[in-house]
């Protein structure tokens, strides 16, 4: 038994807490350690989940959007024109239940957070990990759903590897804000609101299944503000191979990514910070 | 610990007040604690024991007054000060999901530690906690006490100057709370400092070598369990519980009995230095009370003296 210290402790040699990022990484640590019990199931879904999408949205209702109206996607096989839609709204999808479930289990449900505040790990930490591990999840279930496109033919560009880096803007977008609201409850009640009230229409509404243009005029510029248009359209230039026709507009759909990742992500910081140094 | 007098104190606390929004949860507090003792605060639920706690534990920042935790000032350096600490929070904050070893493990990674030396420790550690046999079982099913117990383990993984103990013992039943007693008390002889809080008198009297009786937000009193008894109460103390009703009916009929008499709701607490001269004393004035029992006086005398209630109802 030498864990326990026995005399001199002051003199016991220890390391040095750990640095910011390195901080960081160890509550990422903490979420791989979780994931170790379940990670078989959650590939096996990452698998299964664009299959039966693209099966039976690309193929099967597309066989006859297709026969419909042939030119409406930009020449593209409906298929193609959904699957990078598919891809950034499941971004989205997952980087909000990543960023609210676990954010209540930290810091009220099983108060894991607080426990790794009483060691050298800061707010800052406990907030920059889970967006680490949120991005490690997307890179992960993106790659999946690439390679599934690319089975189904939906991806044949070298660009289309262009969408994993879209898919992670997409999802982290959303994370930093979720997160830093989720701080601020006592409960998760809020969630199913938001998720009917927000998530569901940004979902259908942002380009996702089919183009904005066949919207209302009037009704369009409320899907310009979706940062999930933003991320679908980078996705889509991406797999469709023409992200770099208008590098401009590209850049721009990035810049309005990154800007939510800046601010959700501080306020993330701000909101945990407020509830573990009460 | 070696008897160095010189060594400083690993806490230093002046005028320590904590304020949220208009309520007062810390008034002003002084106290020190020394290298290797068992210090406790004891005081009703709302005292301000988790309070002052969690500003020792540098986790809450204080509003008011001066802090020194191992030398150091919470506000500046704080992680480094937590990276020397062991806590146990008041209500356990285990990751449920994970095996009994993993949380040890994980947790040491937290304060910079190599995989392999979280290992080493996790192993030592469960065998001190006594839960080697559940060290690949997953938390969630585990009893109050193992999960106690376990906690008690992961504070320890860092190898801490001083162990935060927040109510270790609440709500545990009292087999699980002798086992918990028995692996602090070996803590202690191995010359870990101890800082805990409690409302139970038991306990305190237990593991403290010296404590502080906190009631609305402020120290009231200060000393050994031992101390503090000789100063604040008799040797003794005769409780007397009556049929329902004659309580109240008794008047002056104890008068000159005991040195001090103390009127609760259910039973009349004497206070005297010969608690058994007192039962005598009140049968040969023909009053019958249901039960007589003579007893040491114990920390809730003293806290009844001092304030007024008991800690506990």
């Amino acid at each position: 038994m030498t864990a326990v210290p026995r005399e001199d402790i002051a003199r016991s040699t220890r390391p040095e807490p750990p640095s910011a990022l390195a901080a960081a990484g160890r509550v990422f640590e903490h979420r791989l350690y979780q994931y170790r019990r379940s990670y078989r199931g959650s590939i096996f879904t990452s698998f299964v989940n664009p299959t039966l999408f693209l099966l039976a949205m690309g193929m099967g209702l597309g066989s006859y959007v297709n026969a419909q109206s042939p030119d409406a996607f930009g020449g593209v096989p409906y298929l193609h024109f959904l699957a990078p839609g598919l891809l950034a709204g499941s971004a989205m999808q997952i980087a909000i239940f990543e960023s609210t479930f676990p954010v209540m289990i930290g810091l009220v449900w099983r108060r894991i957070f607080h426990a790794m505040y009483a060691t050298p790990i800061g707010p800052r930490a406990v907030a920059v990990g889970t967006m680490l591990w949120i991005a490690f999840r997307l890179t992960l279930v993106s790659s999946v759903f690439l390679l599934v496109s690319v089975f189904f033919g939906a991806a044949t560009s070298p660009l289309a590897l262009l969408a994993i880096p879209a898919a992670i803007l997409t999802g982290l977008a959303f994370a930093g804000g979720m997160g830093a609201f989720m701080a601020t409850r006592r409960n998760p009640n809020a969630f199913s609101a938001i998720f009917r009230w927000v998530i569901t229409p940004l979902f259908l509404f942002s380009g996702t299944f089919f183009p904005l243009d066949s919207l209302p005029s009037s009704i369009q510029p409320i899907a310009w503000i979706s940062p999930l248009w933003h991320g679908v359209e980078l996705t889509r230039g991406a797999m469709l191979g023409t992200l770099l026709d208008d590098p401009v507009r590209a850049l721009i759909h990035v810049a309005v990514l990154l800007a939510l990742i800046g601010v959700g992500s501080s306020l993330f910081v701000r909101n945990v910070r407020r509830k573990l140094a009460a | 610990m070696p008897a160095e007098t010189a060594s400083p104190p690993l806490i230093h606390a002046r005028g320590l007040s904590k304020r949220f929004g208009t309520f007062t949860a810390v008034d002003g507090v002084d106290f020190d604690v020394e290298p290797g003792e068992a210090f406790g605060f004891l005081g009703p639920n709302g005292a301000g024991k988790t309070s002052t706690m969690r500003m020792i534990g540098c986790t809450s920042p204080a509003s008011g007054g001066t802090l020194s935790v191992l030398g150091m000032d919470p506000e500046t350096q704080g992680p480094e000060i937590r990276g020397r600490l062991g806590v146990v929070p008041q209500a356990d904050t285990l990751d449920e999901e994970l095996t009994v070893r993993e949380n040890l493990v994980i947790y040491g990674r937290y304060f910079g530690l190599s995989r392999s030396e979280c290992g080493r420790r996790a192993d030592e550690l469960l065998d001190f906690a006594q839960l080697t046999e559940r060290r690949d079982s997953r938390v969630e099913p585990l009893s109050g006490g193992m999960k106690r117990r376990l906690t008690i383990a992961r504070a320890l993984i860092n190898e801490p100057d001083m162990l935060l103990l927040d109510e270790p013992t609440t709500g545990l039943d009292p087999q699980a709370r002798h086992l918990l007693w028995d692996r602090l008390y070996r803590l202690k002889q191995r010359g870990v400092t101890l800082v805990l809080t409690t409302h139970y008198m038991d306990e305190a009297e237990q593991l403290c070598d010296r404590l502080v009786v906190m009631d609305k937000a402020r120290i009231v009193a200060e000393g050994s369990p031992r101390a503090l008894i000789d100063q604040y109460s008799t040797r003794d103390v005769a409780e007397l519980r009556f049929p329902v009703g004659v309580q109240e009916t008794l008047g002056d009929q104890l008068d000159g009995l005991a040195d001090r008499i103390e009127h609760l709701p259910d039973r009349l607490l004497l206070y005297a230095n010969d608690g058994e001269a007192v039962a005598v004393a009140v049968h040969d004035r023909g009053l019958r009370p249901e039960t007589v029992l003579v007893r040491r006086s114990t920390l809730e005398d003293v806290f009844l003296r001092l304030t007024g209630r008991t800690l506990v109802d």
